[in-house]
């Protein structure tokens, strides 16, 4: 097997919210240090495909197979909740939109990044501070705010907070949905420099659901273009971008507003 | 992997060579206009050449280049690209192998500088070499010699290029693609903003990339450029679709 293998793979992905269809027959892979886009508007399956593909919620049809670090490539949803529950706090992040959904509110920002050590066993106190500090760094945290409160920062820094809390383990594959929006345009750009560098220099694979379409310009490889819960275009970002081929890609393209 | 390695193979030299290529576009929230930019291309560019697209203003000499750099999509053909020791078609690799031949191979300047914003602009300028490993020490210092031989005084490094004039834009684009010795380079009228010292300083490295043993296409509006650097024409206006 060699490094360029496939990390994730997603085959006939389909999920209904009873007749109503989410996603439809969705197919991809995903490579080692690959950054993916989903771009569509509110309603296009995006967030769906997300959550499916992510582990958090089981899809009606598809299958879901993830290439882990020791025993080979693995069903995400063919095996035991505890072991994919494993998965995702060891070796996956997510990022969430809303910091609330994946921070801890009530125990301290270190405690935030501190907590996905222990749960992977880590516990020397004087480690998990050291590298709790580390991490806070990495992500331009002021030091001196470790025994705040998430609710006390901004939200900008709640994201930092996040990415801090996912990349602590060091995983191979991080979703996000939607990181930068809800943020200040000033903050946006400082943060998606800041995810774009960590997320290259670790050779970390992301999944990124955005409606922003500078988003994926700047943070990902490679684009997948959704509407009515169907993938109507996909391949590499700027082609898609400079060159859109079906006539939902050319009205989102078109319809950016200039500055 | 989905795709298998590319079996065709370039002639001994030959470093890009572009087979059947048509270029259309079809604009589908304007009446589905269809707009034929070129069929039936083929060019080919060596090692140690500079090949010059000609042809009037609309000819579709752009069209071309960002077909060749895969960022168009063509209707048809391929474009098989020298990397390593592999020959990869841009037309039917994957997304990440493009990326990973414009990373080594493929440089490209365009007409405008695209950057992140809040950058400055030594990192801009940096980053290409770290990503392959260079030592940051060592790219700081290739990265300031070019910013420096290209005039950019070193009061500017420290700043992102947005507010930056056209020429120096244009300059900081430039230092960006020859920062590293691509084997090939595609240039898209690098030296239309520029004064005449500065474009002479352009010229000079092009010309040197060139005698290095880079295969390059250009696009230039200025003949002494063109004469300068160029060592073959090929002409549009004949391959413009029918």
């Amino acid at each position: 097997m060699s490094a360029r293998d496939p990390l994730l793979q997603v085959r006939g992905l389909t999920h209904r919210y009873g007749r109503q269809v989410g996603c439809r027959d969705v197919s991809f892979d995903l490579h080692p240090g690959e950054v993916l886009g989903i771009v569509g508007e509110s309603g296009s399956g995006k967030t769906t495909l997300l959550k499916c593909v992510s582990g958090q919620m089981q899809p009606s049809e598809g299958e879901v197979a993830y290439r882990t670090r020791d025993i080979g490539t693995v069903d995400v949803y063919g095996m035991t909740e505890a072991r994919r529950r494993m998965l995702m706090r060891t070796d996956w992040g997510i990022v969430y939109q809303n910091a609330r959904d994946g921070l801890r509110m009530k125990v301290s920002a270190g405690a935030n990044v501190g907590e996905r050590l222990m749960a992977i066993g880590e516990r020397n106190y004087g480690h998990i501070r050291n590298e709790a500090v580390d991490w806070l760094e990495r992500v331009e945290m002021d030091i001196g705010r470790i025994d705040d409160l998430p609710g006390t920062f901004s939200g900008g820094m709640q994201q930092r907070l996040q990415i801090a809390r996912n990349l602590v383990t060091k995983p191979r594959l991080v979703f996000m949905d939607e990181p930068t929006s809800g943020l200040d345009v000033s903050v946006q750009a400082r943060l998606l420099d800041l995810i774009r560098g960590l997320v290259g220099s670790l050779g970390i694979a992301c999944v990124v659901v955005t409606h922003d379409l500078g988003v994926v310009r700047l943070l990902s490889h490679r684009l997948m273009v959704m509407k009515g819960g169907r993938v109507v275009e996909q391949g590499l970002t700027d082609q898609v971008l400079d060159d859109p081929q079906h006539p939902y890609t050319q009205l989102l393209v078109s319809s950016i507003l200039p500055v | 992997m989905t795709t298998s390695p590319d079996t065709r193979v370039l002639e001994a030299g030959v470093m890009m060579k572009a087979e059947g290529l048509a270029k259309s576009f079809v604009l589908h929230n304007q009446g589905g206009v269809r707009l034929d930019v070129f069929s039936g291309l083929d060019l080919e560019v060596g090692r140690g050449e500079c090949l010059i697209l000609a042809g009037p203003s609309g000819a579709g000499k752009s069209s071309l280049l960002r077909s060749l750099y895969a960022n168009y999509k063509p209707q048809a053909g391929s474009v098989l690209v020298r990397h390593d020791n592999t020959v990869v078609d841009l037309c039917s690799a994957e997304p990440y192998e493009i990326l990973e031949v414009r990373r080594r191979t493929l440089g490209y300047v365009s007409q405008f500088l695209r950057v992140i914003p809040r950058v400055p602009t030594i990192d801009l300028v940096v980053e290409p070499l770290t990503v392959r490993g260079v030592d940051p020490a060592e790219a700081r210092e290739r990265a300031g010699t070019l910013l420096a031989r290209l005039r950019i005084p070193e009061a500017l490094w420290g700043l992102p290029p947005a507010t930056f004039s056209g020429g120096e834009q244009q300059r900081v684009n430039i230092a960006m693609t020859f920062v590293q010795d691509y084997p090939i380079l595609l240039l898209d009228e690098p030296t239309a903003s520029l004064d005449l010292e500065n474009r002479r300083t352009v010229t000079d490295l092009i010309d040197e990339a060139r005698r290095r043993g880079a295969a390059i296409v250009g696009i230039f509006h200025d003949a002494e450029v063109r004469a300068a650097v160029g060592t073959r024409s090929y002409d549009l206006t004949e391959r413009k679709a029918a």
